[in-house]
């Protein structure tokens, strides 16, 4: 398991060394950022100056290691527009984003398996044809419809919820958090769901079809036979087989719940590390950008380290493997 | 025995036979069971009216083959036919009726007062739960005791199912344990709560023949021991003839002949019967032939109407398209036929078609055809993490290497049948895969007619029949294309003459032309296999390799199958390759075999020699271990007589 994880750890650091990379060609060959900083009234002198201070001089590769080195530090430079250090700006907005993320994730998550249950148990009645109805409209219309539809029903009609914003923060160490206060959780509600539904409709169809597998193999069929309660056979032994290809799916969809978190940061104007992101790109602020890359990267790298740890703890087969691996022959990688 | 105490009424209810002294109540009591399915076009009858009784203690088999219902009442009795199934007649369990019990009752009964054994030992513990788990959990759901206890119990139950270190194995997973032990801790969880009846269906079909020994012996020593009632559902007569006290045999959702076993399996009064037993390949003796029923059991749409046996029966008369027969006494046994007792019914014959010899077709040439020169195959555990490091380190394999194919040798004659036996796992089917240079062995090397497999472009000389006939043929293809297509590829045809060709290879394996237009799908288990040996055909071998060609199939059909593999052998003086875990069916077909085991040859020699006196101690002990019809009646009759004589 030890050599397991240390090879996926290997892996991540290529992964975000790419990213990287790809990061450092945004500085290096979209525009030039003497241009952005100086501005266009500088002398040449000036901008020679700068060049020189910001190392552009230098090889290509001492740039880019440099780069890595820094950003390994948390040091991603100076925003161009705000004149700011990038790693601040983005401090500022991670809680929002991570805060979004997670109650997104969550309501998905736990929607998804009870209604994907509830759909392999019951596959022909209304109840069951009417949430996969449903669900197929959180695929169907696009985030941003999504949320404006929740913001004019709750917002605007109906006064409950508010429309923008993330309502009272309560800082925590370096942390700000919104779910210490009412407001603070009100304002999450809306954004939540709208981030919520766009992988509620493919969890609720893969928890289901998983599920009637499942409750299909023999092993369900000598649960029955020994005559364990309803309960036990449904979650002790259903769902938790079930649930091994969703952990998967889950974990590799956590990077595309934060990529459409940029649409519901935006919709909703979310202060988020997402809305940083768009702004960024408006101002063509490339520190911010090549940041955000490589921080989005890491978190995806982490999250699937996570899937893969998880695995270890859910299947006894991974954890106990080596022997029976040996035994079972070339197939088995 | 206990048959003498047990009742018999057929589907009218009306008792046939009386038993002498007052009997102990029946532990089961199925009376008139029927079972309906929701089919395509309406609904369909697995279970078509069937009554038996199993009383205290008793093992009673029920055999027959796919199709026949023996399962579906298996799984009625238990209360698990699939949601939108009905179930109508009645069950008793120890007189009490069970058949309209609510779930939340049925559950009760379920693993405590009945217990379940399942035919595939890999499949059916949840693999997320140490076997300890699952054993309490089955003890703590019937039983109001305490962990502790629940905890011994387990490990007690683990002991008496002979699984060795029984603690330690309680906190092991099941993918750490072996198919055999896996059956033992299934065996272990059935009996759990100590129940009145086991339902065991095909308990032993997916071990091994030396595995199946040992559970088959297990079994027989757990319901002498605990009195328990078996109902033992199975499609091996010689299981039934190592365990059951008496017999049901089904046929078409009912059953067709009970009695004894001793009875039914020596003198078979139903024309099923007859012919399955006589189609079974023995051990003890090799004939040219086997006999072999016509045709395939009826599907459950297309059910003939009276005795569902009658298209496929060489005695039927007219009045088998009438309702019924019911099951009654024929000679010691009952039997579901109007010509029961008809002592002029035809012997059965087996057909020999004309101008076939029953001698083996002999080739003038006689240097071997095929010969397989020190052959190794092995297989690195590179995959494997620790593996590729060693590798990458050392930069030579160390024990991560498994040794598939450990230096096996031997030579094949022309015209000639030769046999690879073994338990699986053993590498036949990897050395198989060498000879017909699918996969490059890592030493040695096989010459075909002298030349290498491995350099050699004769393919076409060399085919393949393949053991699992609904996966060998491509589903998207015409019969006609999957014939063809060795036919094109080797360029012996072309235009209209492979058409030709293919509606004669049709028609040498028992199909017809028409049948090319179909998909396969559209067939039966044994015409795809059919279709599989004329794509063989096809490229005109010399040489076929037949790997487990009829284990997928049902004894009638594998009767016909291995018949047709003899035909069509003398017909074209083809030389075969037969690999099988089946012994009896080697014997049947083989010339001369090895016997392999952990990939290497422990025996080789001809078939007369090795089955009349093995001489490796492992080919003894594969030989002791196949449950064979005559040798278990012959060890029934020796107990009786002990028994007897240890009467005072």
């Amino acid at each position: 398991m030890a050599a397991f994880i240390v090879r996926r750890i290997g892996e991540g650091l290529a992964t975000i060394l790419v990213v990287a990379l790809i990061a450092f060609a945004l500085f290096r060959y979209v525009g030039d950022p003497v241009m952005s900083i100086a501005g266009p009234d500088a002398t040449q002198s000036d901008r020679d100056e700068l060049r020189e201070q910001l190392g552009l001089n230098d090889a290509v590769p001492v740039q880019f290691i440099r780069f890595v080195a820094h950003a390994a530090q948390g040091d991603f430079g100076f925003s161009y527009r705000s004149a700011r250090p990038v790693s601040g700006l983005l401090a500022e907005r991670l809680p929002a984003t991570i805060e979004l993320v997670a109650v997104g994730a969550t309501l998905s998550l736990l929607l998804g398996t009870g209604l994907g249950i509830v759909v392999a148990l019951k596959r022909k009645s209304a109840l069951a044809r009417s949430i996969l109805t449903v669900s197929l409209f959180g695929v169907c219309l696009p985030t941003f419809v999504n949320g404006i539809v929740l913001i004019y029903l709750f917002s605007v009609t109906l006064h409950w919820l508010p429309s923008f914003g993330r309502g009272e923060v309560v800082p925590v160490g370096g942390w700000t958090t919104g779910l210490a206060t009412w407001s603070g959780l009100r304002s999450l509600i809306m954004p939540g769901i709208t981030l919520a539904l766009f992988q509620l409709a493919m969890l609720i169809r893969l928890v289901s079809s998983e599920m009637t597998d499942v409750m299909q193999t023999d092993f369900i069929r000598f649960c029955r036979a020994r005559g364990l309660r309803r309960g036990s056979i449904l979650f002790r032994h259903g769902l938790r087989n079930a649930m091994m290809p969703v952990v998967t799916v889950v974990g590799l969809n956590i990077g595309s719940v934060i990529a459409f978190s940029a649409i519901t940061e935006t919709v909703f104007q979310w202060p988020g590390m997402s809305l940083l992101f768009i702004d960024s790109v408006r101002f063509g602020d490339i520190p911010v950008m090549a940041a955000y890359l490589v921080l989005v990267a890491t978190v995806f790298v982490l999250i699937n380290l996570t899937v893969d740890i998880l695995y270890f703890f859910i299947d006894p087969r991974l954890r106990l493997a080596p022997a029976t691996a040996a035994a079972q022959g070339p197939a088995n990688g | 025995m206990t048959v003498t105490g047990a009742l018999f009424s057929n589907a009218d209810g009306i008792m046939l036979h009386v038993p002498p002294i007052t009997p102990p109540p029946p532990v089961l009591s199925v009376d008139g069971l029927r079972v309906e399915l929701p089919g395509r076009a309406g609904p369909v009858f697995p279970v078509r009216g069937i009554s038996f009784d199993i009383a205290a203690g008793e093992t009673l088999g029920v055999v027959g083959e796919s199709g026949a219902g023996k399962s579906m009442t298996g799984a009625a009795v238990l209360g698990l036919i699939d949601p939108g199934g009905k179930v109508s007649g009645e069950i008793r369990l120890n007189g009490e009726r069970i058949d309209a019990l609510p779930e939340a009752a049925m559950r009760d009964i379920r693993g405590k007062r009945i217990g379940a054994i399942f035919q595939d030992p890999m499949t059916a513990l949840d693999p997320l739960f140490t076997i300890g788990d699952q054993l309490v959990e089955t003890i703590l759901t019937h039983q109001q005791i305490g962990l502790a206890q629940a905890l011994g119990k387990a490990e007690e139950l683990l002991a008496s199912v002979g699984l060795p270190e029984p603690r330690q194995r309680l906190s092991s997973y099941p993918h750490q344990m072996s198919g055999g032990m896996r059956q033992r801790v299934v065996i272990a969880m059935a009996l759990a709560n100590d129940p009145d009846l086991v339902i065991a269906d095909e308990p032993t079909t997916a071990l091994d023949v030396s595995i199946q020994a040992q559970i088959i012996a297990l079994l027989r020593k757990l319901s002498r021991e605990r009195k328990t009632s078996v109902m033992l559902v199975t499609h091996d007569m010689g299981v039934i003839a190592e365990v059951a006290d008496r017999v049901a045999v089904m046929y078409g959702g009912r059953i067709v002949e009970m009695g004894a076993v001793a009875d039914v399996l020596r003198s078979p009064r139903h024309p099923y019967t007859r012919g399955l037993i006589e189609s079974i390949p023995r051990l003890g003796q090799r004939k040219p032939r086997l006999y072999q029923i016509e045709g395939a059991m009826p599907s459950l749409d297309a059910m003939p109407a009276g005795c569902a046996f009658h298209p496929r029966c060489a005695n039927a008369i007219e009045r088998c398209l009438e309702p019924g027969p019911a099951l009654e006494l024929a000679g010691s046994s009952l039997a579901a036929c109007w010509r029961a007792d008809d002592p002029t019914l035809a012997q059965l014959k087996v057909d020999v078609p004309p101008g076939a010899s029953q001698s083996r077709y002999i080739v003038e040439d006689t240097r071997p055809l095929v010969e397989v020169e020190a052959v190794s195959q092995h297989f690195s555990l590179a995959g494997s993490i620790t593996g590729s490091w060693f590798q990458r380190l050392t930069g030579k394999p160390h024990s991560g290497v498994i040794k598939a194919v450990d230096t096996v040798s031997f030579a094949i004659a022309r015209g000639e049948t030769f046999a690879l036996v073994g338990e699986s796992g053993c590498g036949k089917s990897t050395l198989a895969r060498a000879i017909v240079g699918l996969q490059r062995p890592t030493m040695g090397r096989v010459l075909f007619a002298g030349d290498d497999v491995a350099k050699a472009g004769a393919q076409r000389r060399f085919q393949m029949i393949f053991q699992d006939p609904y996966s060998s043929l491509n589903p998207r293809w015409r019969v006609a294309d999957i014939i063809a297509e060795p036919i094109r590829t080797h360029g012996l045809d072309a235009g209209k003459g492979v058409r030709r060709r293919v509606d004669d290879l049709l028609a040498k394996v028992g199909l017809t032309g028409r049948d090319g237009d179909r998909y396969p799908h559209e067939f039966s288990g044994g015409q795809r296999q059919r279709i599989s040996i004329a794509r063989a055909l096809a490229g005109e071998p010399e040489f076929i390799v037949c790997d487990e060609p009829t284990s997928a199939l049902d004894v009638s059909v594998q009767a016909q199958i291995l018949n047709l593999l003899k035909d069509l052998q003398f017909e074209f003086g083809l030389t075969l390759l037969f690999i099988s875990h089946n012994l009896a069916v080697v014997r049947h077909m083989a010339d001369r075999l090895a016997v392999m085991r952990n990939g290497r040859i422990v025996e080789t020699g001809t078939a007369d020699s090795i089955f009349t006196q093995p001489a490796d101690p492992y080919t003894r002990q594969l030989f002791d271990a196949v449950p064979d019809i005559e040798l278990a009646l012959a060890r029934a009759d020796a107990d009786h007589v002990i028994e007897i004589a240890a009467k005072p």
